[in-house]
């Protein structure tokens, strides 16, 4: 495959995601707005409206409904998408983990946002953090350009037979989904070419034949059965593997984009960050792991050996590939934009000391809770903390596991 | 275009039914019979889908299906919003010359639990938005599948176990949700109640629902023999009791018009024929409270309120 | 009693593999109907009123007959037969 040339469109990450959407060929979006996902709607709508798309478009009463309405539909054999945001995304709750139950490949955009109360509208990533066990597989976009990039290479994930589970793409609220930037887009056949059909996995029926697993009057299926003790618990086993395969695929739909594209993410799960040979290193995801790039660099033009590690996918966990990429590294930092009240410390920070425990290398790791609400990150805060983790190395000692940044005493 | 609504039982016997034989309901279910007969109106390819409650619990327990037919079930309160999406994916899957049928039927069933109460909203969604499908409400009058529960079509009076007969309070101190005059007031192309006990009139109503472009709502009322503590045997007496006393009067709206069915015309014509309440209410033990001194007045209560909204029908069908 | 699976030979998603028809539900009833087919006029009401489908109609023979391996023995045909043909009967 050939890189193919790309137009540079002035794009917010609201835009691109609703750009992509129109060029993947959806067939059935269904959604409810909440800020700051409405733009992704609304353009969205102009495009129906207008005749640019054959999608059918369907503005239901709540998120829930809307979360109903992409699962039934993607049962009964159409691509799917939605997007939402904190409240709408926690009203979706109950149906998050009927979709992927149902093993229903609906991608959604989740514009990351604060929980109430006090009602807020700005970035955290509490909203799709709390859902992180609903078995949706998540990622994590840095940027606009990301977020374009990630949603088409979600519905080639989502749909894949060997996986079949929902796929949620975030984005930070406002600092990336109001945001103008350069997107470089494909044009419409390319995107279409790559995400190609909905392939539909053959299914055994209660007829004890081989049907298409949909809702078709041809091959009648039952979805969504009652389970009793005696099944769950193994419907549940098949979730895991499920999530498990996606490890490999999303790396090899990864490289598969990047051929056409030129551009990479890491290796499609974990993008560090000048982190081979670094010795202090923060872990976060999202829109505060450009600003972090920038402080990597002013650090290492004074001579730290700084870095960073984004996680692009957080669900499934990339384990191995977090383990080797920190190989090197002896103090680490993780960045939370969440938190887990009375948890001591957000919900990375116990994904990652979980993860180091077996692992043959222990550094020390620190965890800091930052930016909730939309409570700005400035460089001069993620200074502080390559400072912390310089003092932990001088010392070997860590203080104090668990640190607030950015509020005010 | 009207398709042949002529249902001769013997032409009916002679197919299968779309539900077999074989799942797990009460003997003497009422909601069964309604399904079985709902479901001989079908017309061609249909997808089912239901909402939470009795009926889909004991038609699906894995990995064993009742259905015939493609069925869906996701969650309590949004079998409406189920209908949207699959109405949506066949629209859209048309469009683009994958559907291999002209045209497929869309039929959501849920109980009172998820209609009256927690599926309302959706419901209400559903039908502003146009969707071309048949929601069939089997009204039990509780949340039979969790432990009869009360629930918004319970009516007044009756004993359920969150509105227990007890020495203070007789039973459900409010009135059931007029929940098809709501449908009505959407200004939906078709809404109409029907018994089990009339099948022919049910079963028409059901292939009309389905032939209306657009929404449908059909609300029958299904007897319980668990909840409403009756011998299984009377189920459909109970059903044919319900209309001729005017409990549950038997009606049509096509394009918000409201007209009598047969059964009910019958008594609006001849008001002899309108039996008293008590003679329902009698026959279940849900009531059994309300047949002593103390709580008498309540039928009195139950009588006139049955008068009222039987007086309003008939004003609405032109009738009075 | 069908065999119970391990997760890697479940069907995905759910999706259920037997026919209700295979789960007997006719050992659940205390009464069973029996039919007098001199006084049987054919109306079919039974067959209509079943919750279960355990009433068939055979038009080779133009009989009732009831499906023992799914009737619950309800009763609401014996007691909705107007010309009083089914009687239930201890099992």
């Amino acid at each position: 495959m050939v890189k193919i040339q790309q137009q540079v469109l002035a794009l917010t990450g609201d835009e691109a995601v609703a750009y992509a959407v129109k060029q993947s060929e959806v067939d059935v979006v269904a959604a409810y707005p909440i800020t700051p996902q409405t733009i992704i709607v609304e353009r969205f709508s102009e495009y129906v409206y207008n005749g640019e798309v054959d999608t059918e478009f369907v503005c239901t009463e709540s998120e829930h409904s809307a979360l109903t309405a992409c699962l039934t539909a993607a049962a009964t054999g159409a691509r799917t998408f939605t997007a939402s945001a904190s409240a709408g995304l926690a009203l979706m709750h109950e149906i998050l983990y009927v979709t992927s139950g149902c093993r229903a490949p609906v991608v959604m955009t989740i514009v990351n946002r604060a929980l109430s109360a006090p009602i807020n509208i700005h970035c955290d990533h509490t909203d799709s953090m709390v859902e992180r066990d609903a078995c949706w597989i998540q990622f994590y976009a840095e940027n606009s350009q990301e977020a374009y990039d990630s949603v088409i290479q979600a519905f080639r994930i989502a749909e894949n037979p060997d996986i079949l589970l929902p796929t949620m793409v975030m984005l930070d609220a406002f600092f990336i989904s109001h945001t103008l930037e350069s997107v470089k887009v494909f044009p419409d056949e390319v995107v279409r070419k790559f995400v190609g059909t909905r392939r539909i996995p053959m299914v055994r029926s209660h007829e004890g034949k081989l049907v298409p697993f949909k809702l078709d009057p041809e091959n009648p299926i039952t979805m969504g059965p009652f389970d009793i003790y005696d099944y769950y618990f193994e419907h549940k086993r098949q979730q895991e593997e499920a999530m498990q395969r996606a490890l490999q695929i999303i790396k090899q739909v990864h490289d598969e984009y990047e051929k056409i594209s030129g551009r990479r993410y890491g290796n499609g799960l974990i993008e560090p960050y000048r982190l081979e040979d670094a010795e202090i290193a923060i872990i976060c995801i999202g829109s505060a792991a450009g600003t972090t790039k920038t402080v990597v660099d002013q650090l290492r033009a004074q001579g730290t050996k700084a870095g960073l590690l984004r996680l692009r996918v957080y669900r499934p966990l990339p384990v191995q590939d977090i383990i080797n990429a920190l190989k090197n590294v002896k103090a680490i930092a993780v960045m939370d934009r969440s938190h887990s009240f009375g948890a001591h410390g957000g919900p990375i920070f116990h994904e990652i000391r979980h993860i180091l425990y077996d692992a043959p290398i222990h550094p020390k790791i620190v965890g800091y809770i930052y930016g909730l609400g939309g409570r700005d990150m400035p460089e001069n805060l993620i200074h502080q903390i390559y400072n912390d983790l310089e003092k932990i190395l001088e010392t070997k000692r860590v203080e104090k596991p668990v640190h607030f940044i950015g509020v005010r005493e | 275009m009207a398709s042949v609504r002529k249902f001769a039982l013997k032409d009916l016997a002679e197919k299968p039914d779309l539900i077999m034989p074989g799942h797990r309901a009460c003997a003497g279910c009422g909601p069964a019979v309604a399904y079985r007969q709902i479901l001989k109106a079908a017309r061609g390819p249909i997808i089912a889908t239901n909402a939470t409650g009795c009926m889909e619990v004991v038609t699906t327990i894995y990995p064993y299906t009742a259905w015939r037919i493609p069925y869906i079930h996701t969650a309590f309160e949004n079998v409406a919003a189920n209908a949207a999406g699959i109405e949506a994916a066949l629209k859209a899957l048309k469009k683009k010359g994958q559907l291999k049928h002209d045209h497929v039927d869309v039929i959501a069933f849920a109980g009172d639990g998820g209609t009256y109460d927690i599926g309302l909203q959706a419901l209400s969604g559903a039908v502003e938005r146009g969707h071309d499908f048949l929601y069939v409400l089997y009204d039990n009058e509780a949340y039979m599948n969790t432990g009869i529960q009360r629930s918004g079509g319970t009516p007044l009076g009756a004993w359920t176990t969150t509105s227990p007969a007890g020495s203070v309070i007789p039973g459900k101190p409010e009135y059931k949700k007029p929940v098809s005059d709501i449908m009505v007031a959407h200004d939906i192309p078709y809404v109409a109640t029907a018994s089990p006990a009339y099948w022919r009139d049910l079963i028409i109503k059901a292939r009309k629902g389905l032939e209306v472009k657009g929404p449908a709502f059909l609300h029958a009322l299904t007897p319980c023999p668990r909840g409403w503590r009756y011998d299984m045997s009377k189920t459909i007496e109970i059903a044919r009791l319900a209309v001729e006393t005017c409990v549950f009067p038997l009606w049509e709206a096509v394009n918000s018009e409201y007209t009598l069915s047969a059964p009910s015309k019958v008594i609006a014509l001849k008001s002899e024929l309108k039996k008293p309440v008590r003679e329902y209410l009698r026959v279940q033990g849900r009531f059994r409270h309300l047949f002593t001194p103390k709580f008498e007045q309540v039928i009195d209560e139950i009588q006139r309120d049955i008068d009222k909204r039987w007086g309003r029908l008939l004003k609405k069908c032109g009738m009075v | 009693m069908i065999k119970q699976r391990g997760w890697k030979e479940v069907p995905t998603a759910g999706v259920c593999w037997v026919p209700a028809t295979e789960y007997i539900t006719g050992d659940w009833r205390t009464f069973k109907p029996k039919l007098e087919q001199a006084k049987c006029n054919k109306c079919l009401m039974c067959y209509i009123y079943c919750p279960d489908g355990a009433v068939e109609w055979r038009p080779e023979v133009g009989e009732i007959e009831f499906n023992y391996k799914y009737c619950k023995g309800c009763g609401i045909c014996a007691n909705e037969c107007r010309q009083e043909a089914i009687k239930m009967v201890l099992e």
